[in-house]
């Protein structure tokens, strides 16, 4: 099969999926699972073509740049893919038994869906050439995303949903405004085409910072966050974690291909310091708002508002040429391993949420005996949000820190350090309740509900693959050098 | 890959399958997790067994892997390493054995085998480790696999236990990473290389150098217990006595010393540490700890804390000998890694079987026990005359060289710290060998439990008699090939080989 035709496969088989899904109710769950088993392999067959021949860039019907739309996939997409195929298999595994044990109402037959459209719309915006398709894409994921968020049906949920419908389109107007500024500047959308053309003249700059705060806003870097806590820890565990993990790594990546790939990054310096001061502010405020949690949930949804603030380190940490890569890998692959590692902790305490009817963190003791795989997995997931080796995060910060030491950014370096010790006293926090014995009587079985196999092992599985990161980064970071910035393979990035 | 590069990961994986296979078997299948602990324990001797034959030999163990372009895993065996994994693998068959004896009737044994085989992988991977990376990645796997089984019995003082035994070892961790990666920042990647490699880096970094060096020590120091960073290891006396033997002897503090004499030896090299004046602030602060640990030991009434400031104080004897400049005290020191390991995991084993047997926990409790438990508590006498340094026993062995070691390094001092700290061991161990020989017993003992024909149950007695015995063999035999001393020689020779 021919890369191109898996790269359109990625957007056209869960689009057509979803809709399938839409009016076929009965079949949503098996075609759901079916598409993202499929995903994995095309994924797969894409990443591996870039891997050997470099970039690829597929002109939709043969129109080409400036008139149609261009796909384009370098090792950043291929990555972006990946995580996205896998994330999203052990996602819709969980969720076939999930949705199956709880009652949620009746609106949970849309997850299926909605998880398909997110599918599509997420591996378009990784593959996206131009800016108009990458305006459309994050939209259509805003729409599905407010839809989530929302798919529990209660209040909390429901108004959750309506603030992150109000700042996302909030953002998308901002985006679009950027996006018209710098078409009639430059008369094209084409990330290549602007990237040769780019002028650092006052439309681009403005163009530059709404589109920047747009999506800092849908990323819910602080002090932009405030949505964030209450609509990831209202939605239930699945969308939580394709929230978490995929969502609001794609607004991120698309910063990150602007901001390196078409802004002028080298001019932009004072900016990028400016993003990583609040990056370095969110890993502490997050932290501590993570360790203050009585819910489980929300500490989990804090702990990513603390872990977003890892990435955008990268935009102070690349103003010295010797360090970039270092930084720029380290935060790519951050958050590909914080991806994995966020969607099995969600899921992991979506069931132990189901078990005690409750996620509560006080009532957790005695969960190690009752539930052990569970709080394994969230353990093990736990290592990667504390950095700790052998997990992927681990070698990310390790080559965030390379960069922060070396270009002697020691205040970064500390707030790294520090970030992983909260990050220990938060996830501990939680193991160590769910270690505390409990007299035999109270232990009675029938006071949990039991958890399926499924949603005992998927959090599971995806927690080690977060690990298995670490001591498999050899090809994923081989992969990442192709066509990125900064990159010791290319030499430098072209989009 | 042949079986040079397959050796290292062998002996990892030797108790890391086991610990999986464990996890996986669930709580009630008692002779299949019996068969794989004491199984994987086994080959784990036997593969050490063969590659320590190889070393000797002269035959090199490498395997690494590429993780980024920069950044190698990489396990290797030197001399070094394997006295390390050969004592690990020694005392942990035995306090495997003893761990079955002490909880195979206790709840969640499945949880507490699986950690307990892992927290060995993590300790072989230390001692194999080739570079500070690899280190670092199995040091940190020792803190979480180590976790577990502290707060084991799940009570709220486990349960604080190992929640101060995590503040300390987890920021220590964090320190751990900041020195390693500004080091790798300035030479790039650390490999270990016998003799150091810093001293050709270039002049500029030397005060760098120093910084980093203190860090390093901070970051190993919490393990290794140095005062004052020594605060989680009286509090981690709550876990059961197997991983309290475990914690002393094999695994956590002597991850911390031997990560120590790595970083003087083979990253900054002897000559260049004291060429730096890094090394007499490390000698003081091992002098301090060693005379801290022993005068705190004096006033503990309860057996396992008095054993826990002994060992802060005696684990600094490694560091002591690690700082003095010369190759006397060296082998003194490092020979004291294996003494100290078998002396400090017979007293433990004893106090274990004191606890489980007749529920004595507290050194005013010993009254004429050896009556009732006489080989235990021979064992006991043993291993305490040898931590006092009796000769011929180990600690004899130890102290005599560091001694000797520092009077030919022109360290005077040291011989003061070394008879002060003499003076407190028999001040802290003679009254409870006097007290449980000489006494008469005070009445019945606190719980009593009649266990068979033996004074305990037989695989709680077989293994402390046996390191007992390794004590005084180990002293008198010192000079015979593949001792511990033997072995201790070899790696200093081609330490300060010219």
């Amino acid at each position: 099969m021919s890369a191109e035709l898996a790269m359109i496969g990625l957007i056209a088989l869960p689009l057509a999926a979803g809709i399938v899904a839409f009016v076929a109710r009965r079949v949503a769950v098996v075609l759901t699972i079916g598409v993202a088993v499929l995903q994995i392999l095309l994924a797969s067959h894409v990443a591996r073509s870039v891997f050997y021949q470099g970039s690829l860039r597929y002109e939709v019907g043969g129109w080409g740049a400036p008139l149609g739309i261009d796909l384009y996939v370098d090792g950043l997409s291929g990555l972006m893919l990946l995580m996205t195929a896998i994330v999203g298999l052990g996602v819709v595994v969980y969720a076939s038994s999930y949705f199956a044990h709880t009652r949620s109402g009746d609106s949970v037959v849309y997850f299926w869906p909605l998880c398909l459209f997110l599918f599509a719309s997420l591996n378009a915006l990784s593959q996206a050439g131009d800016l108009f398709n990458l305006y459309v894409t994050l939209e259509l994921l805003t729409l599905t995303a407010v839809a989530l968020i929302g798919l529990a049906g209660t209040v909390d949920a429901l108004a959750a949903a309506l603030r992150y419908l109000i700042v996302a389109v909030t953002a998308s107007l901002f985006f679009l405004l950027g996006v018209a500024l710098l078409y009639s500047s430059y008369g094209t959308v084409d990330l290549h085409l602007l990237a040769t053309k780019f002028q650092f003249d006052l439309p681009s700059r403005c163009s530059i910072v709404l589109i920047a705060v747009a999506l800092i806003l849908k990323t819910a870097l602080f002090p932009l966050h405030y949505w964030l806590p209450p609509a990831h820890a209202a939605a239930p565990a699945p969308a939580s974690a394709l929230l978490s993990g995929l969502v609001l790594k794609s607004s991120f990546y698309v910063l990150l291909r602007l901001w390196f790939d078409v802004f002028p990054y080298a001019d932009l310096r004072s900016a990028g310091h400016l993003l990583g001061v609040l990056g370095a502010i969110a890993i502490l405020w997050g932290s501590i708002q993570a360790i203050r949690q009585t819910h489980l949930k929300l500490l989990v949804a804090y702990s990513t508002v603390a872990q977003i603030g890892y990435l955008f380190l990268v935009f102070s940490l690349t103003s010295e040429t010797t360090v970039a890569w270092n930084a720029w890998s380290g935060a790519v692959y951050f958050a590909m391993s914080h991806s994995l590692a966020k969607a099995a902790a969600f899921l992991a305490s979506g069931s132990l949420k189901h078990a005690h009817d409750s996620d509560r963190i006080d009532e957790l003791a005695g969960a190690a005996q009752r539930q052990p795989v569970t709080i394994f997995a969230f353990a093990i997931a736990g290592v990667s949000l504390m950095g700790l080796p052998p997990s992927g995060v681990f070698l990310s910060k390790w080559l965030l820190l390379n960069s922060a030491v070396t270009s002697g950014r020691w205040s970064y370096a500390l707030v790294m350090l520090v970030g992983g010790i909260l990050a220990a006293v938060y996830v501990f926090r939680v193991v160590a309740k769910s270690l505390e014995n409990i007299d035999p009587i109270a232990s009675d079985p029938t006071a949990t509900r039991p958890i399926s196999p499924w949603m005992q092992w998927t959090p599971l599985a995806l927690a080690i693959a977060a690990l298995a990161l670490g001591v498999m980064a050899y090809q994923p970071l081989g992969l990442l050098e192709i066509g990125a910035p900064f990159s010791p393979a290319s030499g430098g990035g072209t989009p | 890959m042949n079986l040079d590069h397959l050796l290292p990961l062998l002996v990892i994986a030797s108790s890391l399958i086991p610990g999986l296979v464990i996890f996986a078997l669930g709580e009630e299948r008692r002779r299949a997790r019996t068969i794989l602990n004491l199984g994987g324990a086994s080959v784990k001797l036997l593969l050490v067994a063969m590659m320590l034959w190889g070393v000797s030999q002269n035959h090199v163990y490498v395997v690494r892997f590429p993780i980024t372009q920069s950044i190698d895993f990489a396990l290797h065996a030197d001399p070094f390493s394997l006295l390390f994994v050969t004592l690990s693998a020694v005392l942990w068959f035995l306090t495997t054995i003893y761990a079955i004896g002490y909880l195979e009737y206790s709840p969640h044994r499945g949880r507490f085998f699986g950690f307990f085989s892992l927290c060995v992988a993590a300790t072989s991977g230390v001692a194999l480790s080739a570079n500070l990376l690899t280190f670092l990645v199995f040091y940190e796997m020792l803190t979480l696999t180590t976790y577990p089984l502290v707060v084991h019995r799940g009570t709220p003082e486990s349960i604080r236990g190992g929640r101060i035994y995590l503040a300390y070892t987890v920021s220590g961790g964090a320190v751990l990473l900041l020195a390693m990666v500004w080091l790798q920042s300035i030479v790039g990647p650390v490999e270990f290389v016998v003799g150091g490699f810093l001293e050709s880096a270039g002049h500029e970094y030397r005060n760098t150098f120093r910084w980093i060096f203190a860090l390093l020590i901070l970051g190993f120091g919490v393990k290794a217990a140095l005062v004052p960073l020594h605060g989680w290891l009286p509090e981690a006396m709550v876990a059961p006595a197997p991983v309290s033997a475990l914690l002393h002897a094999v695994a956590v503090v002597k991850a911390g010393a031997f990560g120590i004499v790595r970083v003087v030896y083979d990253v900054f090299g002897v000559g260049f540490s004291a060429e730096l004046g890094v090394a007499t602030p490390l000698a003081i602060v091992a002098a301090v700890t060693i005379l801290y640990g022993s005068l705190r030991a004096v006033y503990q009434d309860d057996l396992k804390r008095r054993l826990a400031y002994s060992t802060i104080s005696q684990v600094s004897y490694i560091a002591l000998g690690t700082a003095i400049a010369g190759p006397i005290a060296t082998v003194g020191g490092i020979v004291h890694l294996v003494h100290q390991g078998l002396m400090k995991i017979t007293l433990f084993f004893a106090a274990g079987n004191l606890a489980e047997t007749l529920g004595i926990h507290k050194v005013s409790q010993l009254n004429g026990v050896g009556r009732r438990m006489p080989w235990t508590m021979a064992a006991f006498t043993i291993a305490a005359l040898g931590m006092i340094g009796v000769p011929p026993m180990a600690g004899f062995v130890s102290k005599w060289l560091l001694g000797s070691g520092a009077i030919a390094a022109g360290q005077w001092w040291v011989v003061g710290v070394l008879t002060g700290s003499t003076v407190l061991n028999a001040i802290y161990f003679l009254p409870i060998v006097y007290a449980t020989w000489f006494k008469p017993p005070d009445g019945p003992w606190p719980h009593d439990h009649e266990r068979g024909r033996f004074e305990t149950h037989l695989w709680l007695l077989v293994p402390p008699v046996f390191t007992a015995i390794s004590v005084v063999l180990v002293g008198l035999l010192a000079s015979i090939p593949f001792s511990p001393l033997d072995w201790a020689r070899l790696i200093v020779e081609r330490e300060y080989r010219p």
